[in-house]
């Protein structure tokens, strides 16, 4: 199987998120970025389905601070190529990235073999609604299934049956012809772990081969207005004192509030 | 087998003259020193019998170097039985062979365990990556390494403040910079540094996990990335002695460390207050009226050696009566939080082991003691845990001995 999985780097919430000067983008000074979850299955989907049908892993990726770690982690996990795409000076929007990421499959494969699968992650903390797999599928013009968890390939490689989840626990099978891009949103086991001295070992030994990445126009569409950090609406009320005046006091705010 | 100090004593002696080496693997261990040492175990089983978890191993530490004897050690780390080993050390300290089973052939076997698991318990494997990625097993905020200090009472300078020199260098460690209970001890060891006049500084935001010694030897490669940058650290400043509070990284910094060219003294909290009991005792003014019983942390204990300063710094505060439970010194039964146990509790459960914290609790409620003091950051949470589990009638506190010692502080 041709299997390429798009990562895409995200801002990490560990550290604290403050808006930039200009209003309108995080400020960069104390961000850190990371892979965001869906992106770490999508990686072990691949890698499960390479050891289940044989094939090849190409990770696909836009430039940016840490990336580096990350591609060298998935290789040594047991992906096979790294592509990295440079020049975008800041993150670009989504329909800008799917582009970019199109010409760069594109120029590796052209027409796109049968048996290829490109995963990304389902959504990512900064395109909640998951764009990305369907501008890719528009670009492609290849089937899409999202919110995927799980893929089993029939028909030699043909075609691929995904189980797609829905709200109330409801879940759904799909088939889809291959070639065929899908929205990860849960590997079939938890992404692996791999020892560091094996991350390390491939830092020296692999190679990440970095390409200037096609970067359109934005299309037009929404634009960015302004950023804000929420402002907290209101705040939780401390009772403090003996048990026994807690107790009366949580009785008064409930039936103020006419829960009881 | 109750070991007496002068037996203690001359055992970490033994184990003292010994260096780790750097290269050793499973392949080449049999032609080390340490190699030739298990060569000669006489197979008594001392060492399974003495093993908190041995009885819930595959491959106990006997079972272990009777493998590697024969050669079927892959047998040992295709199975998960290493998983249950909390590198408390006790098989080692009562090896009559003194093969050093903790310190080499434990953290080896587990190494390939882990390399060979199909799949690693999640709690384990995220604080892993937490260690790598934030440079603590919680995943905070790296930049929030050294916020604690603005609640220490106290000035807590950075080395970085005081112009890159101090005569203690501080390595405060996760536990105690980011746990709220942990930063109780990181405020007493402030306080008890001030009150004695010592000339220290931390590294602030700079620190990251030292690797634990039991933890992070069988992540090697983890350890080696984290030994390698807080070496590069080290090097930008000048200190004569490097001081902990955490026994985790006392042990990684006296036997791991000198491997990749660490060679500053260094010293756990509780040693160095005791050193400076006589000038401390006339501060200890406060009355704390209780009842007291010390579990002897792992790495401080049966590792160093190092029994009677502890239970000496608690005598000297007044009011403290000291009662001993069953298992001590040697003997103390580990909390479990060794060799990646911190992160393990829902494997042990699921496995059907009782956790080893609370098997510890029993007997310290069973000496009818007000509070259970420890020198180690990781007893904190585990036994104010296993507290919440086990029940108890007469109420029962766990505290540090440095948080002891800063509350009788007569300031």
């Amino acid at each position: 199987m041709n299997i390429v999985v798009l990562l895409k780097m995200v801002p990490d919430t560990v550290e604290e998120l403050n808006v930039g000067a200009d209003g309108r983008s995080l400020d960069a000074e104390f961000l850190r970025y990371k892979l965001g979850d869906p992106d770490e299955h999508a990686i072990e989907q691949a890698l499960l389905l390479k050891e289940k049908h044989g094939g090849t892993v190409t990770l696909v990726a836009l430039d940016a601070p840490e990336v580096d770690d990350v591609l060298f982690t998935a290789l040594a996990k047991g992906a096979d190529r790294a592509i990295k795409l440079t020049g975008a000076e800041s993150p670009p929007g989504t329909p800008v990235l799917a582009q970019a990421v199109a010409a760069c499959v594109r120029g590796v494969w052209n027409p796109l073999p049968a048996d290829t699968l490109i995963l990304c992650g389902s959504y990512a903390i900064d395109d909640l609604e998951g764009e990305l797999a369907p501008w890719l599928a528009t670009a492609f013009e290849i089937p899409l299934a999202m919110v995927v968890a799980g893929v089993q390939i029939e028909d030699g490689g043909r075609k691929a049956v995904v189980t797609r989840e829905f709200f109330g626990g409801l879940r759904g099978e799909f088939e889809l012809d291959l070639p065929a891009i899908l929205g990860i949103q849960s590997a079939e086991k938890p992404p692996r772990y791999v020892p560091i001295a094996k991350v390390r070992a491939a830092m020296k030994s692999a190679r990440i081969d970095s390409q200037a990445a096609e970067l359109p126009e934005p299309p037009a569409g929404l634009e960015l207005g302004r950023m804000a950090k929420p402002e907290a609406a209101g705040h939780a009320q401390m009772l403090e004192g003996d048990p026994d005046k807690v107790a009366d006091q949580i009785i008064e705010v409930l039936a103020q509030q006419s829960l009881i | 087998m109750i070991a007496t100090q002068e037996t203690i004593d001359a055992t970490a002696a033994i184990f003292d003259d010994l260096r780790c080496q750097k290269n050793t693997s499973l392949d080449n261990l049999l032609e080390t020193p340490d190699g030739r040492r298990i060569l000669s175990c006489i197979q008594c089983g001392t060492c399974a019998g003495t093993c908190p978890y041995g009885e819930h191993m595959d491959y106990p530490p006997r079972r272990i170097i009777n493998m590697l004897q024969r050669g079927l050690i892959d047998e040992v780390f295709r199975s998960d039985s290493m998983l249950r080993c909390v590198s408390c050390y006790a098989c080692m300290a009562k090896c009559p062979r003194n093969i050093r089973l903790s310190d080499v052939l434990l953290p080896l076997v587990k190494e390939q365990t882990l390399i060979h698991l199909t799949e690693m318990p999640a709690e384990l494997q995220k604080s892993l990556q937490n260690t790598l990625r934030y440079g603590n097993p919680m995943g905070e905020s790296s930049r929030k390494r050294a916020a604690w200090t603005a609640t220490a009472g106290v000035p807590v300078p950075t080395i970085g403040e005081k112009g890159g020199v101090a005569d203690i260098l501080w390595f405060v460690e996760c536990y105690t910079s980011y746990y709220a209970r942990g930063q109780d001890n990181s405020r007493a060891t402030a306080r008890l540094f001030h009150a004695l006049g010592l000339d220290f500084a931390i590294l602030g935001n700079e620190e990251k996990c030292a690797g634990d010694c039991g933890q992070l030897t069988w992540e090697s490669g983890l350890f080696e990335t984290l030994t390698d940058y807080n070496m590069v650290v080290f090097g930008k400043y000048k200190f004569k002695r490097l001081v902990t509070g955490d026994p985790h990284a006392f042990n990684a910094f006296r036997i791991r460390y000198p491997l990749f060219g660490f060679d500053y003294p260094v010293d756990h909290t509780t040693p160095l207050l005791h050193g400076h009991l006589d000038r401390l005792k006339p501060m200890l003014k406060k009355k704390l009226d209780c009842t007291v019983t010390y579990h002897d942390s792992c790495c401080l204990g049966r590792r160093a050696g190092c029994y009677e300063p502890p239970r000496e710094l608690l005598r000297a505060i007044p009011g403290v009566k000291l009662v001993e439970m069953t298992h001590n010194r040697v003997n103390a039964i580990c909390c479990g939080g060794g060799g990646g146990g911190m992160w393990l509790d829902t494997f042990f459960k699921a496995k059907g082991m009782e956790r080893l914290s609370e098997r510890r609790i029993r007997e310290a409620i069973r000496t009818g003691a007000d509070v259970l003091a420890v020198s180690c950051p990781y007893e904190i949470s585990r036994f104010e845990d296993a507290l919440k589990t086990v029940g108890h009638d007469k109420p029962i506190v766990v505290r540090d001995v440095v948080e002891l010692l800063a509350d009788s502080l007569g300031d």
